[in-house]
């Protein structure tokens, strides 16, 4: 299991920058490059959007948990996932899909968005109320070689 | 309101009254957080009739997509009042969002305020 950094923020809009800069932190420590990383960030904001807004009903000071953890060799495949944890209404998985792209209206692009950036996008509901969300993001090219 | 004015948000810098057409100068990350008050201030603008709208995002590093939802909104708002919404100086970053969002087509983008005059 590969470095992980934990994260615990309030639901509040203003608290979005800091995870978008420990997610391109966490990309970047294991190699994706700048396009990629400013891109997984994008989809954790997006993540966190739909939380604060939908979960939580944009009530501010809820609680959200976020690991960021750093795959490696042992983990078979080198990537970045990003686990997000919140103790909100749980949205049903089924009606979670964005807008169709050729529809033009503001809004409904985040879920869009989460699933053409990260390689995997799961929503799993939680016995004891909430959702945790788990987003990859998988290395496509031959992995760089680190023992140097 | 003055040729040149803050209108007090942070994310607008500067409305410039220009002869043909009013340029908004954007400033910092346009986020869930931020987005509001520019979809506010573009919303005000729009009402008065501009005609052409230039939105300067030379000094935008981020956005997602409040901020793209809050651009869609506009230039609907303005293509009703048969205006027109242009954008200019987008940092490859900002402007990613709106190749994924598959939302590139939709908007008039160029690479400066003069290009923007131009077309």
């Amino acid at each position: 299991m590969g470095r992980c950094e934990n994260l615990t923020i309030l639901s509040d809009p203003a608290n979005l920058a800091k995870v978008r800069v420990a997610v391109e932190t966490g990309g970047k420590q294991v190699g994706f490059d700048q396009k990629e990383c400013a891109a997984m960030a994008l989809a954790t904001d997006e993540a966190l959007t739909n939380v604060i807004r939908h979960a939580y009903g944009g009530v501010l000071g809820k609680e959200i948990k976020i690991v960021i953890e750093q795959l490696n060799e042992a983990d078979d495949r080198q990537g970045l996932s990003i686990c997000i944890r919140d103790f909100g209404k749980a949205v049903d998985p089924s009606k979670i899909k964005g807008r169709e792209l050729s529809e033009i209206r503001p809004g409904g692009l985040g879920v869009h968005i989460m699933r053409e950036v990260m390689d995997e996008v799961v929503f799993e509901h939680q016995p004891e109320g909430g959702t945790l969300l788990r987003m990859t993001k998988y290395h496509h090219r031959p992995r760089k070689d680190c023992s140097n | 309101m003055s040729p040149a004015e803050s209108p007090g948000s942070e994310v607008v810098k500067e409305i410039r009254r220009l002869e043909q057409a009013v340029a908004v100068d954007i400033s910092g990350d346009v986020d869930l957080h931020r987005s509001p008050a520019l979809r506010e201030t573009l919303a005000k603008l729009i009402d008065e009739n501009p005609g052409r709208l230039i939105l300067n995002l030379t000094d935008v590093g981020y956005m997602d997509s409040s901020g793209v939802a809050t651009l869609v909104e506009a230039l609907q708002r303005i293509q009703r009042k048969e205006g027109r919404l242009q954008m200019h100086s987008l940092k490859p970053r900002v402007r990613s969002i709106f190749e994924i969002a598959r939302l590139e087509s939709i908007f008039e983008i160029y690479s400066s305020e003069e290009e923007a005059l131009r077309a």
